[in-house]
């Protein structure tokens, strides 16, 4: 499936070197990446103490059906990305083709359903900022914690969309055949930042949903 | 075409960065990481006089007690300019994108950075981003004070607070990808040979600045975010009537800010321990010590943060631990103050400006390292706290310490970085012209905030005014020692003598090329076999 030799750039002894920087490069994106969400989760931690029980019943608020649904297809999505690596590392076209396109699938449902949660918290006048009822008890903290909601769930869908769109143009390359064994990089790099923008929704989703379910 | 025949040789300028293309768009749309080092240079340039304008208009309104040249408001916004430009798009982008971008790969023996693409990047970013506070300026300012403090920037200024924010943010992104680009070439491009303890301590440097950016910037601006969303949609984080917590932004905040006092600072060490061997003819005192204590200073960097805000209700306890860790950062600082003045021990010191500079960095940093002690004292903190005592010190480390050593750094690396020597004399003149004017306007403020001048008025009580004049007649002094390396250097650039590779006899690889280096830097590349700052010395058999 290789359409031509690759050559490194010019600051590149080889091509190994060129990939190892590239991987290395992206290692550090996330880092960085890790600590724009690190603020929200601060945040989240002191209001959650400043507010326990009000955070408690809001987050009752919370669909937890499709919340866990999400989660399931987040996860899946996942797969989708690993199946898509291997493919590119073991030269099996087929493979790579379709885990990107079950990643995109499945992101995509991830967003409708997302999208589905945040109408029905305008619907319940509980989206601070365009329609929010301060005349519930504990309003106050409620605001904070849909506040935090939104934007700890909202900044991790922008993340997503730009997964989306990243192994929307993945799928393109390597559908003109341009990965190889020997040259996957773009694959593997989609895949790290995908699996990461996972991760932080498996960290969201108990901090959200499952304050208090068990009562 | 000369169609001439001459018989005498012509004067054939070899091939180098700035004569291998030419247009505008071989500029523009440059990947050279020498090229896009002076972009940054020539933009930096201008945004440094545009903060210096505001600075000059704050020390001129202070001339005389009374508000009269400017209104108050007017004066908040020209003290809430000076710090956010010099701050955002001068001090923190100085050494690493101009010196750090043009030196780094050539020290390390690459032919450029690793993503030399998201270099040009980063520079565009940079374009925005002061094009977007050029944008705030042009439609009315800002009067947050460059810290942005909540709630008076997202419920109570009526000022242009969301195009200053979006400004910052965005230069934000461009600091974060240079270190990103920064890290990644410190990693994988090193000659063959170039062993991490045989790298220049500028590299180590400007890695552990890399560190910083990468990790703090990224706070900074989801805050910034936040404080964006909060004014724009009425909606609570920060503001205590709708169940914020104003501090909470403060914390969030100076977790980057505080870090990125050392972003400016490291860079700035790394050119004086580059300069200090080189003037003193002898290998760095203590390599292994200077090397790791930039690692310590990185790493408190980031448990200090708490210092800003002894007086803003955070509880005794954290105080507490704030200020023993804040004392915990001098002892690396001091470790490269010893090691420094330890290699001039015996040494064949020479004076040439960027030594001149240089040994300005250390008296000036001594100073205000040390006075950054007292302040770090839970009880005099809070008798000096907000007044000028606080403006004194950290212009001695900003001004004093990291100007100082850009100016060190550019002197240094000027023949490098355009073939030529620039003139000797006005140099040490300028040299000499900024260490007085410097402090002529500074330590005079030291005095003043401990007599109890608050910072951020634009009025003050008449026994101010004797020192509150000397301060101004320094900065007038000071904006001239500015302005003068700007003429002789441009004049040098063109009509300077040639300087050949190496006019200082300075080890390292970025003395090897020629001057001004070749596109690629390196035809072939460089093998290492030697350790750093390689001088013979007299003191080998002791």
């Amino acid at each position: 499936m290789q359409k031509a030799e690759q050559f490194p750039e010019l600051q590149y002894r080889d091509l190994d070197q060129q990939r190892e920087a590239a991987e290395l490069g992206m290692w550090i994106f996330l880092t960085t990446e890790l600590l724009l969400f690190g603020g929200l989760f601060i945040s989240y931690a002191v209001y959650r103490h400043t507010y326990p029980e009000v955070f408690a019943e809001a987050s009752r608020h919370l669909d937890t059906v499709i919340g866990t649904v999400n989660t399931g297809i987040l996860i899946i999505s996942s797969l989708g990305m690993a199946l898509a690596v291997y493919g590119a590392q073991t030269a099996k076209r087929k493979r790579l083709l379709f885990g990107l396109i079950a990643a995109i699938v499945f992101g995509t449902a991830f967003m409708v359903l997302k999208g589905i949660e945040y109408y029905h918290h305008y619907l319940n006048a509980e989206f601070p900022g365009l329609r929010f009822d301060y005349s519930v008890p504990d309003a106050k903290g409620k605001q904070v914690f849909f506040f935090l909601y939104f934007a700890m769930t909202g900044l991790h869908a922008i993340h997503l969309t730009i997964g989306i769109v990243l192994v929307c143009i993945i799928l393109y390359l390597a559908y003109r055949r341009r990965f190889s064994p020997d040259y996957y990089t773009p694959v593997e790099n989609a895949v790290l930042y995908w699996h990461f923008v996972d991760i932080i929704w498996i960290f969201l989703f108990p901090l959200l949903y499952l304050i208090d379910v068990h009562k | 075409m000369n169609s001439e025949i001459t018989l005498e040789r012509p004067e054939i300028e070899p091939i180098n960065y700035l004569n291998a293309r030419h247009g505008i768009a071989s500029w523009l749309l440059t990947t050279d990481h020498k090229r896009i080092a002076l972009l940054y240079m020539i933009s930096l340039t201008l945004m440094f006089f545009v903060g210096g304008f505001f600075a000059i208009l704050i020390r001129l309104e202070l001339l005389t007690p009374q508000g009269d040249l400017v209104t108050a408001d007017t004066y908040n916004k020209l003290f809430t300019l000076h710090g956010l430009v010099m701050v955002f798009f001068f001090l923190i982008p100085s050494v690493p994108t101009v010196l750090g971008n043009f030196i780094l790969p050539l020290m390390i023996g690459a032919k450029d950075l690793a993503f030399p693409r998201l270099n040009l990047l980063s520079w565009y970013l940079y374009l925005l981003g002061s094009a977007f506070i050029i944008w705030c300026l042009a439609t009315g300012g800002l009067d947050t004070g460059w810290t942005f403090y909540a709630p008076l920037s997202t419920a109570f200024s009526n000022t242009q607070v969301i195009k200053g924010i979006t400004g910052v943010f965005i230069v934000g992104f461009s600091s974060i990808l240079t270190g990103l680009n920064f890290i990644t070439t410190i990693h994988k491009l090193r000659a063959p040979g170039l062993t991490w303890f045989r790298l220049p301590l500028f590299v180590w440097t400007i890695y552990a600045t890399s560190m910083i950016q990468v990790l703090g910037t990224p706070v900074l601006a989801i805050s910034l975010t936040l404080i964006a969303v909060e004014r724009v949609f009425r909606v609570g984080i920060f503001d205590p009537t709708l169940g914020g917590d104003p501090i909470l932004f403060q914390h969030l905040f100076w977790f980057y800010s505080h870090p990125a006092v050392y972003i400016m600072i490291l860079p700035g060490m790394g050119v004086v321990s580059e300069v200090i061997p080189t003037f003193a003819r002898r290998p760095i005192f203590g390599y292994n010590f200077v090397a790791y204590s930039t690692f310590g200073i990185a790493f408190f960097s980031f448990l200090v943060w708490g210092h800003h805000m002894f007086v803003a209700g955070e509880s005794m306890y954290a105080a507490m631990a704030f200020s023993v860790l804040s004392f915990a950062v001098a002892v690396p600082s001091a470790i490269k103050v010893f090691n420094w003045t330890a290699t001039l021990y015996k040494g064949s010191i020479s004076y040439d400006t960027p030594m001149l500079y240089s040994l300005g960095f250390i008296g000036l940093f001594t100073i205000g390292g040390m006075t950054g002690l007292f302040i770090a004292s839970l009880g005099v903190n809070v008798h000096v706290h907000d007044t000028y005592f606080i403006i004194a010190h950290f212009h001695y480390i900003m001004v004093g310490g990291m100007v100082m050593a850009y100016f060190s750094g550019l002197h240094y690396w000027f023949p490098k970085i355009s073939g030529r020597l620039y003139p000797e004399g006005w140099a040490k003149l300028a040299a000499l012209i900024v260490f007085v004017g410097f402090n002529l306007t500074f330590f005079p403020q030291f005095v003043l905030g401990y007599m109890g001048m608050p910072r951020r008025y634009y009025a003050y009580p008449p026994e101010f005014q004797v020192l509150n004049v000397l301060s101004t007649a320094g900065a007038s002094i000071l904006g001239v020692g500015y302005i003068l390396p700007l003429i002789y250097m441009i004049w040098a650039w063109k009509f300077g003598p040639k300087a050949g590779n190496n006019p200082w006899g300075a080890t390292g690889l970025e003395w090897t090329t020629p001057s001004p280096p070749p596109e690629f830097n390196f035809d072939i590349t460089p093998v290492v076999t030697e350790p750093p700052y390689n001088y013979p010395t007299v003191d080998d058999d002791e």
